[in-house]
């Protein structure tokens, strides 16, 4: 091998290789090979496309924990593929062991690429530029120029000239020439990239172990209080290492709610400039605050953010059972089933209810209409606005066993008709209430009543607190800089020669070494130039030969 | 002008721009046509030959001035102004620009006129499917959308979508280049595979820490702010991390013996078919994103104040109960 091949060779250590399996290897030497291998680039390349592809299936079954109701849509369609999905974790790519098992090998192949090229970087970090090889204008981009000039002057010259263009200068290893070397952070940058993934990494890690997410639905009106204790969220997904005690101790209440409601224009009915007005105390008995809270304008008390993301209607019921007892009274939370229309679907209990217990399920309109068909018939009630411009509930009555008394779990949204008779009327019909605000319903039997007496507003608040969510973002940034540097530094090398010849001139021969692999021929060609030029500037030196990649090519 | 006058006056621009550019495109096919027998090396003869070509550049120029009018309308147009990135017809009509911009500022500093032919036809079919495919409606942002980080967050997708693309158009040439024995005609004029391939390698360096800053950086601080949480695994972002790790591959690929030139040149390729799968298909594929902004995939999921379905104590009946409507969690 030549030392012109050398020096070409000698690319920073990108090229790690995989090779083919020897023949004879014993344990040691196997192992010494796997890891070579898993640490070769061919393999990150690979494992890289594995992860993209992997990637993809959670991008068209729908996730568990990002949408659980559409898996459960799609168990109820594809009862035969469920069991199989679910075998091999597709309901839940994110966290499968075989997502994990790609990305851990990544971060394997990349810490094992990584570490080694942190000591070679800090020994190139000491290095002197090397000496410069024989044949210089061998090299890609070269040119020489003979002169009259005594070659310890060009020589002088080119350091300075190298060293006022920041090059690391090394004069002293030949007599002859000068060798120069720049653009370390290149490496630098490449290495920063890597080892911040891994932070990044480190990060996420961090806030899906330590921190947790929880919603709650929360009236509105300073009577509805949150306190941040566990049993006051209506859902909670902690991390696995999450520890109740770092919750911060506030407590917040919503008094009022707005939003605007268009009502013309291509989008008339959607809603808009939603605003949560909190009052709320980052300790028990601290001074209460105001805050407007808003979408994209998230509450921060401590660690922990507050987002507004839903909101719906409470109609306020109230159910005198057959004594004449008040046995149910306030707001009654229905969940949206329209996102448009807002219009609801909830359940109103009354289990302590004499003689017996009062069921009731039905639909809460906000704006109410029948629909009509294309020949102008009525057709089934709808809502046909969000705002609550004509409110009407409409619900179904049930009595009987309602199981809500044998103390197992039971959702409030959800009627439990296992037990439970729905009450008809004397046609056979079911019996149907349909109550706008004010009205009062006497139930048939002597079950009692029923009045709406309102409506009220409900907002779903999710809290949550995920911590090392700057370390990541952090991670990212540095990560964002650390490319920069490895895409746009250019590490290169020049040389300067300067020999006396037979006929007493000095024959100069400059040579520049491009080091990247996203080398740039024309702005090489420049810098070579550039200097030549400031060599030759106080003399009038003829070139006699020049050589660069444009020619070759 | 009022709105109304405004929007018309932007769908006029938008026409007037992809006419222009069709007519950039018809004069580089002239050119094409004239230089059909050249040889490489030699010099244009025709006038006509190389007036088409100048003609083309020039004809594209306007096509980006008159094209930058008509985005700038189209942001007047809406009640309150606003920039407009509000639905994928007008992110369709941003990205081309881009990639038309890139080509017209490259050709100052690049000998890069000969990608012409390709960037005029592309810009001419997004612009034409952006019309019949995904016209929307000027419409008011929803809340969500509201917020500083969609002028950052869409700038620097569009950006970086634009230079993904000239890349992408780069490493096909390459490869056909590749292939060819041509000695007259287009593909003669066009660089040494070396010089596309080095082109193409410095519009992806370009594009991939911009695509990094949108996707991994104010992607996640904006979805943090207004969704709660700063990763949800959307549609939308699972295509743009797997855009993110195709590309990232692609820049080991070149740095690997055996996957550079070729092998790294199809990966740009997978990695521009993953960006406009996702700018586009997405929408369209998936009703569960929070990014679906297209008209096809329901306008009333835009509205990202999302009802909420409280699964109190037992979360499989109430699903049961909120039905097919309901947007995400």
């Amino acid at each position: 091998m030549t030392d012109l091949q050398t020096h070409l060779d000698q690319r920073s250590s990108d090229d790690r290789q995989a090779t083919s399996l020897p023949n004879d290897l014993n344990a040691r030497e196997l192992a010494r090979w796997s890891w070579r291998q898993l640490t070769s680039m061919r393999t990150a390349l690979v494992l890289l496309l594995l992860l993209a592809l992997a990637a993809i299936p959670g991008s068209v079954i729908p996730q568990e924990d990002i949408d659980s109701l559409a898996v459960s849509q799609w168990r109820d369609n594809h009862p035969r593929l469920a069991p199989i999905w679910d075998r091999l974790d597709l309901f839940s790519v994110y966290g499968s062991v075989w997502f994990s098992a790609i990305y851990i090998l990544l971060m394997i192949s990349l810490v094992g690429c990584i570490i080694p090229r942190l000591f070679v970087y800090a020994r190139a970090l000491r290095a002197r530029p090397p000496r410069a090889p024989r044949h210089l204008t061998r090299l890609p981009d070269s040119t020489a120029y003979t002169t009259d000039e005594a070659p310890e002057d060009v020589l002088a010259r080119a350091a300075d000239a190298l060293r006022s263009k920041r090059f690391r200068v090394e004069t002293s290893t030949e007599a002859d020439a000068v060798s120069a070397e720049r653009g370390y952070l290149r490496e630098a940058g490449n290495l920063l990239f890597h080892l911040a993934v891994i932070v990044v990494l480190v990060g996420v890690a961090v806030g899906s172990l330590f921190g947790y997410k929880g919603g709650v639905i929360m009236l509105n009106g300073e009577d509805y209080g949150f306190s941040n204790n566990l049993t006051q969220y209506d859902d909670f997904a902690p991390g696995s290492l999450f520890d109740p005690d770092v919750m911060e101790p506030f407590s917040f209440s919503i008094t009022d709610f707005q939003v605007d409601w268009l009502t013309e224009g291509d989008r008339a009915g959607m809603a808009r400039e939603f605003v949560a007005e909190l009052a709320y105390e980052t300790e028990p008995g601290g001074e209460t605050q105001d805050y407007d809270l808003r979408v994209n304008h998230p509450l921060t008390i401590g660690g922990t953010d507050i987002f507004l993301i839903g909101h719906g209607y409470a109609p306020v019921i109230t159910i005198r059972d057959g004594e004449g007892e008040v046995t149910k009274s306030g707001p009654v939370v229905f969940l949206p089933t329209n996102g448009q229309t807002f219009e609801s679907f909830g359940v109103v209990k009354a289990p302590f209810a004499e003689p017996e217990q009062i069921g009731l399920e039905g639909t809460f309109y906000p704006t109410f209409a029948m629909g009509r068909d294309a020949d102008g018939n009525l057709t089934m009630p709808a809502s046909v606005w969000g705002d609550a411009l004509d409110p009407l509930v409409s619900m179904s009555l049930w009595t009987g066993d309602l199981g809500v008394d044998d103390g197992s779990a039971s959702s409030v949204y959800v009627l439990d008709k296992a037990d439970a008779t729905q009450v008809l009327k004397d046609d056979g019909q079911p019996f149907r209430m349909d109550l706008r605000p004010g009205d009062t319903v006497t139930l048939p039997d002597g079950l009692g009543t029923v009045t709406f007496e309102g409506v009220q507003r409900w907002n779903k608040i999710q809290i949550s607190r995920s911590p090392g969510k700057l370390v990541a973002l952090g991670g990212v940034v540095l990560a964002l800089v650390g490319l920069l540097g490895s895409l746009f530094i250019r590490p290169r090398r020049m040389w300067v020669r300067a020999r006396r010849q037979d006929d007493g001139t000095t024959r100069v021969e400059v040579a520049r070494l491009d080091r990247s692999s996203g080398g740039d021929p024309e702005d090489g060609a420049a810098e070579l130039a550039e200097i030549v030029a400031s060599l030759q500037a106080p003399t009038g030196a003829q070139p006699t030969s020049s050589r660069s990649r444009k020619e070759q090519s | 002008m009022t709105d109304a006058q405004w929007e018309v006056f932007s769908y006029q621009g938008v026409i007037a721009a992809a006419v222009l550019y069709f007519l950039a495109m018809l004069a580089y096919f002239f050119e094409l046509a004239g230089l059909r027998s050249v040889a490489r090396d030699e010099d244009v003869q025709d006038q006509r030959t190389a007036m088409a070509g100048r003609l083309a550049l020039v004809l594209s120029v306007f096509g980006v001035v008159v094209h930058l009018v008509a985005l700038v309308a189209r942001g007047l147009a809406a009640d309150p102004n606003r920039v407009p990135w509000g639905n994928m017809y007008e992110f369709t009509i941003s990205g081309t620009f881009v990639v038309a911009l890139i080509f017209v500022l490259s050709t100052i500093k690049l000998d890069i006129e000969w990608l012409g032919p390709l960037v005029s036809t592309f810009v001419v079919a997004a612009l034409m499917a952006a019309f019949l495919g995904l016209d929307d409606a000027v419409l008011p942002l929803p809340d969500a959308l509201n917020s500083p980080w969609l002028v950052i967050h869409v700038v620097s997708a569009v950006i970086s979508t634009g230079a993904f693309t000239i890349g992408a158009l780069l490493s096909v040439l390459y490869l056909v280049k590749a292939r060819s024995s041509a000695t007259t005609g287009y593909l003669a004029r066009v660089p040494e595979p070396k010089v596309l391939d080095r082109l193409s390698y410095r519009m992806h360096a370009f594009g991939f820490p911009v695509w990094t800053f949108a996707v991994l950086i104010t992607g996640p601080i904006w979805a943090h702010q207004a969704w709660g949480a700063y990763w949800n695994w959307d549609p939308k972002e699972v295509w743009a991390f797997i855009t993110w790790v195709v590309y990232a591959a692609y820049l080991h690929a070149r740095a690997t013996v055996g996957w550079r030139g070729r092998n790294a040149a199809i990966l740009a390729l997978v990695g521009a078919a993953t960006l406009w799968f996702n700018f586009i298909g997405i929408n369209f594929f998936s009703s569960s994103s929070q990014h679906s902004y297209a008209e096809g995939a329901g306008a009333e999921r835009s509205v990202v104040l999302r009802v909420a379905a409280a699964p109190v104590e037992a979360p499989e009946e109430v699903r049961v109960v909120v039905g097919a409507d309901h947007p995400r969690r």
